[in-house]
């Protein structure tokens, strides 16, 4: 007996010390935290971690258009200009062009318009634009030459293809430097036919020849592709197109139709960035798109990274382009900024950081975890981890936790550039119309639907009950009364209030519904709300919308559907009420009044006008403003186009979102900038301090392995003792 | 038994092209070709022109399945369906929506799923092979009863439970491994340590339970009570015998998931951020891409088949009363 226990002893304790030397061997053996996520090797390099959570579509330029992708494209092309990093309002500065581009105009006959002259008499604009000299690409095997001076892989066939699997197993790399052509190259992808830009359509009324030359392309592609699926390269420099041109090897022309002041915001997208004819070529060869090399895949640029892994599913890294030009940090900012220490590095060469690793994170759970262990440099706040983040006094001020604080974690807040509404479809018999009697009952419910509440209860208080279209920070947003909405609050001495619900009942009266019954049958009135959000999260929402409406005796009747039938329904105009929210292009107000504005309606113009609304005075100033400079002038027809839209009510305003974000205190000049997706470039890291601190708040805990151990000596040992009492008893015979 | 696999193989065609119906109705049900095209094409200013044409580079612009403007034959074939579908028989999957090779994309998720997979399952099937032999060999004790309730308890708890809870005081609390991640070559181990004993958790419950039953059963059989009548020890009775032939039903159980294996888990690989093919098959639900979803159904079809005539072959091998005929 004795000898046994002596036995058990000594295998219980190798295989504590085994599973102690795993643990040990697999994590612990490199000195760094056990729970590190990334290579011991990176520990304490200037390595910058974020994450995604959704792979990106597309990352050709002429493509990448959502957030998600611009995350990647925008640190890796460089269009001709880009936004004032710490400057409000937005700013546009140069990015590769020497200076902004003015526009110049011309009339019908293509003669010469002075600069002030009338919008009816420009028939077109012109922007001359001068790109900077001795900007390269990164390496790139398209650009590889032999000896001769003929470019490497440019005529590849399947044996040189045979090892070929990745880009990475081309052996030699190359660049050139950046030309005008190059930029005009890409203008002209836009209307490739097998791209499918998503601002081709946008673009073909504006760039002078953009629509027709669709169709030659499509048409110079059946030809040279002659019933092949791929592996077919159309060289663009082959087919001009009028609207866009180049002058000399470091100048480009755009010609549009019109007055489209707008354009030079575009120039700061991606979708304005150079791509290299010979780049496209490589790709384009026969092969390629069966490996998956394609510039979809694999983007090349001028930018201050480039992508060296493209592992969607798991990990995307990118490095700093040995080939990049250089920057310099801004020196100037807006108030504050300095005393903020994000004026700093000013004047410093950028980037700062040498490699930036995007992790896929699916979950909200382990991201924000992840974040809180110092694996990652910033993040955002979702509602489950807000009140363990953020404490919201009782004025409203926002301040972090105690927990976060001692983290040394960073609060960044920002007022998006976005706005969320209810929309009446204004082309519905009840809601709709511009009868007195509809927009009674349009105002009612807008004053019934209380979105400080929303806001309060639904979005933890990130956000602001908008007054308007147009959120703070874009020009024509106005403060103080001017910018309060008469008809939906009430001015007060220290603002404004939501009328009451009296004052909507009243309306709704007026209206013909008292206590929410038609005054012509008798019959309570029945609301429609069409929605895409069907889940149990959107429930507790619908609910509350409809308690909104029951305030006024009225009965709302959710109709929930899947996003397509939605789109269907919006397209039609079988929608009666719904939501729907904008996400801003660019900072002008065209962007955001162009969603009331008539000929953009919907129904039938498949348009982003949801509410169909149709106001001949709105429309009128809106061509009006669409192309003005900014200027007192045309803040005050704004200010009309405002007091129509809200005295028809065709939204109930809703709430621009506020943006808050989180980021460790080694993670430097992190300011929030909506409109630049090149942000990553001025961001700075502390790498010592964020690996000292990683190892400090991520000290393995091992008692509960020795918990573990000792649990299972306590199952296993009572149950071996039985079993030997059960092999020792003797047999016993059981009568009956 | 050749003949046998042969016709078994035959009579997995009209499933083949049934579930490939099924799987195309279903989707067009919910996603028409003009909804995918928006999605496609970014959402924001999408014009009718532009959808048309996505839909013609892509070749959603015919009807789905029956084309009455055609003649002849080719009012079947010159469809979506029969223009998406005919290639998947000769596993060609093609290029998905967003222009990428879908049997690349297989082959390289396939793995990151087997990693987990099929550690959780070698390592789970011993965990309930010898939790449901003690509860076995201490039957009617108060270690049988015991291992029951722990059982039924575990049985209770929500597989999302394990996955949070075990993130939380694993990787969080005690820090002892990665939350989520995944990374090639031996540090794989590291991330893939958390899933797999998640996994055999969590399926302690249900597996101990229904191998003990199947050890109970043939512990009152009368081979074992005439093994035990000639003297056999009680842990011989139990390896040389019930155990041998309760693993019947246990080998042939799993032998006809082995397949799906490839498939990978939904929940976890989200969790986990494990790239495997059960996320991307969801990916692709998300983005509405027909391309990966019917490559994905079609696939998982043809394994769930492969299983079950594996099933018939294990039964012969492990049970020589049985003949395939």
């Amino acid at each position: 007996m004795q000898a046994s226990h002596t036995q058990q002893n000594p295998d219980i304790r190798i295989s504590l010390a085994a599973i102690c030397c795993i643990f040990l061997l697999l994590a612990g053996c490199d000195g760094q935290p056990w729970n590190r996520p990334y290579p011991a090797d990176d520990a304490g390099r200037n390595i910058y971690y974020a994450s995604f959570s959704e792979r990106p579509n597309h990352l050709d330029p002429a493509q990448s258009y959502s957030s998600n992708e611009v995350t990647f494209t925008g640190q890796i092309y460089e269009p001709p200009l880009q936004y004032h990093y710490l400057k409000r309002p937005y700013q546009l500065i140069p990015l590769t062009a020497t200076t902004v581009p003015v526009a110049h105009y011309l009339d019908a006959d293509g003669q010469p318009l002075p600069d002030d002259a009338e919008n009816k008499l420009i028939a077109f604009s012109y922007y001359d634009i001068q790109i900077q000299t001795g900007i390269h690409y990164q390496p790139h095997p398209a650009f590889a030459r032999d000896e001769q001076g003929d470019l490497l892989y440019a005529a590849l066939g399947e044996a040189e293809l045979e090892d070929i699997h990745t880009l990475g197993d081309f052996s030699v790399t190359g660049t050139r430097e950046l030309v005008a052509a190059d930029y005009v190259y890409q203008i002209k992808r836009l209307a490739h036919p097998k791209l499918h830009s998503p601002i081709f359509g946008l673009m073909s009324d504006y760039i002078v020849g953009l629509g027709e030359y669709a169709d030659t392309l499509e048409a110079a592609y059946e030809k040279e592709a002659d019933g092949r699926e791929g592996g077919v390269y159309l060289d663009l420099a082959h087919y001009p197109l009028a609207g866009a041109e180049v002058l000399d090897r470091y100048r480009y022309r755009v010609t549009i139709e019109g007055k489209y002041p707008q354009l030079l915001y575009w120039l700061a997208m991606p979708f304005f960035a150079p791509v290299a004819p010979e780049v496209d070529a490589f790709y384009s060869q026969p092969g390629m798109q069966e490996r998956n090399i394609t510039l979809d895949w694999y983007p090349v640029g001028t930018g201050p990274y480039m992508l060296t892994v493209n592992n969607p599913n798991r990990q995307m890294v990118m490095e700093r382009n040995p080939n990049f030009h250089g920057e310099h940090y801004p020196d100037a900012g807006e108030p504050g900024d300095r005393e903020a220490g994000l004026l700093d590095d000013a004047g410093k060469p950028m980037p700062f950081i040498e490699r930036i690793v995007f992790s896929l994170e699916k979950e909200d759970i382990p991201y924000w975890n992840k974040f809180l262990q110092g694996y990652y440099d910033s993040s955002g706040i979702s509602s489950d981890s807000f009140d363990q983040a953020v404490n919201i006094g009782a004025g409203g001020e926002v301040n972090l936790t105690e927990g976060m604080q001692s983290q040394g974690i960073r609060l960044n807040t920002a007022v998006a550039t976005s706005i969320y509404y209810t929309g009446f479809n204004m082309q519905d018999p009840v809601v709709g119309g511009d009868s007195e009697r509809a927009r009674k009952l349009r105002l009612a419910i807008s004053i019934a639907i209380d979105f400080e509440e929303y806001i309060s209860i639904f979005l933890n208080g990130r956000g602001i009950a908008a007054q308007g279209m147009i959120p703070p920070g874009i020009f024509g947003h106005a403060e103080g009364e001017a910018g309060i909405n008469p008809y939906v609050y009430d001015i007060t001495g220290s603002g404004q209030q939501r009328k009451s619900i009296e004052e909507a009942r009243r309306l709704l009266a007026e209206a013909g519904y008292p206590e929410g019954r038609d005054i012509r049958s008798g019959k309570p009135l029945v609301l429609y709300f069409d929605t895409a959000s069907t889940g149990p999260d959107a429930k507790a929402r619908l609910d509350w919308l409809a308690k909104q409406f029951d305030k006024l005796n009225l009965q709302l009747v959710i109709r929930g559907t899947d996003y397509n039938r939605f789109q269907d329904k919006m397209l039609k105009g079988t929608a009666q009420i719904f939501q729907w929210g904008w996400n801003a292009d660019y900072p002008d107000p065209e962007n955001f009044l162009f969603l009331l504005y008539g000929p953009n309606s919907k129904v039938g113009l498949n348009g982003e006008n949801a509410a169909n609304y149709s106001n001949p005075e709105f429309d009128r100033l809106f061509d009006e403003v669409k192309n003005m400079e900014n200027s007192p002038d045309r803040a005050r027809l704004i200010g009309e186009m405002m007091d129509i839209a809200r005295y028809d009510a065709p939204w109930v305003w809703g709430f621009f979102p506020k943006q808050f974000s989180l980021h460790h205190g080694w993670y430097k000049n992190s300011k929030p900038n909506l409109m630049a997706n090149n942000g990553i470039k001025y961001k700075r890291i502390l790498p010592e301090q964020r690996a000292a601190l990683q190892a400090q708040w991520n000290r393995p805990v091992l008692w509960p392995l020795y918990a573990i151990a000792a649990l299972l000596l306590l199952v296993v040992l009572p149950a071996m003792l039985a079993y030997r009492r059960q092999q020792r008893q003797p047999a016993v015979r059981e009568s009956h | 038994m050749f003949a046998y696999i042969i016709r078994r193989i035959a009579y997995a065609i009209p499933i083949l092209i049934g579930v490939n119906i099924l799987t195309f109705y279903l989707f067009f049900v919910v996603n028409s070709p003009d909804d995918m095209a928006r999605l496609h094409l970014g959402m924001k200013h999408v014009t009718p022109e532009a959808i048309e044409k996505w839909k013609a580079s892509h070749g959603y612009d015919k009807p789905l399945l029956l084309n009455k403007q055609a003649e002849g034959v080719e009012q079947l074939t010159d469809t979506i369906f029969f223009e998406k579908s005919v290639r998947l028989f000769a596993f060609d999957f093609g290029y998905s929506d967003d222009g990428r090779d879908i049997s690349y994309d297989i082959s390289q998720r396939m793995l990151p799923s087997l990693a987990i997979a099929i550690p959780a399952l070698i390592i789970g099937l011993m965990v309930n092979i010898t939790f449901a032999m003690l509860m076995a060999f201490f039957r009617g004790t108060y270690v049988d009863v015991s291992g029951v309730i722990l059982c039924v308890v575990l049985m209770s708890i929500s597989g999302m439970f394990y996955i949070i809870g075990g993130q939380y005081l694993l990787a969080k609390v005690f820090r002892l491994m990665p939350i989520s991640g995944f990374a090639a070559g031996i540090d794989t181990i590291k991330f893939i340590i958390l899933p797999v004993l998640i996994g055999v958790v969590s399926g302690i419950g249900s597996g101990s339970r229904w191998y003990r039953t199947f050890f109970l059963e043939e512990a009152g059989k009368d081979y074992i009570r005439t093994a035990r009548a000639k003297g056999l020890s009680e842990s011989l009775v139990l390896f040389r015998h019930i155990l041998r032939n309760a693993l019947i039903p246990i080998v042939t159980g799993v032998v006809v998931i082995l397949p799906l294996l490839f498939m990978g888990s939904l929940l976890t690989e989200s969790f986990f951020s494990i790239p495997g093919l059960g996320s991307y098959t969801i990916d692709a639900i998300n983005k509405q891409d027909f391309a990966v979803v019917r490559a994905m159904v079609f696939l998982g079809t043809v394994l769930y088949i492969v299983g079950l005539i594996l099933v018939d072959i294990t039964y012969t091998i492990v049970d020589p009363r049985v003949r395939l005929s």
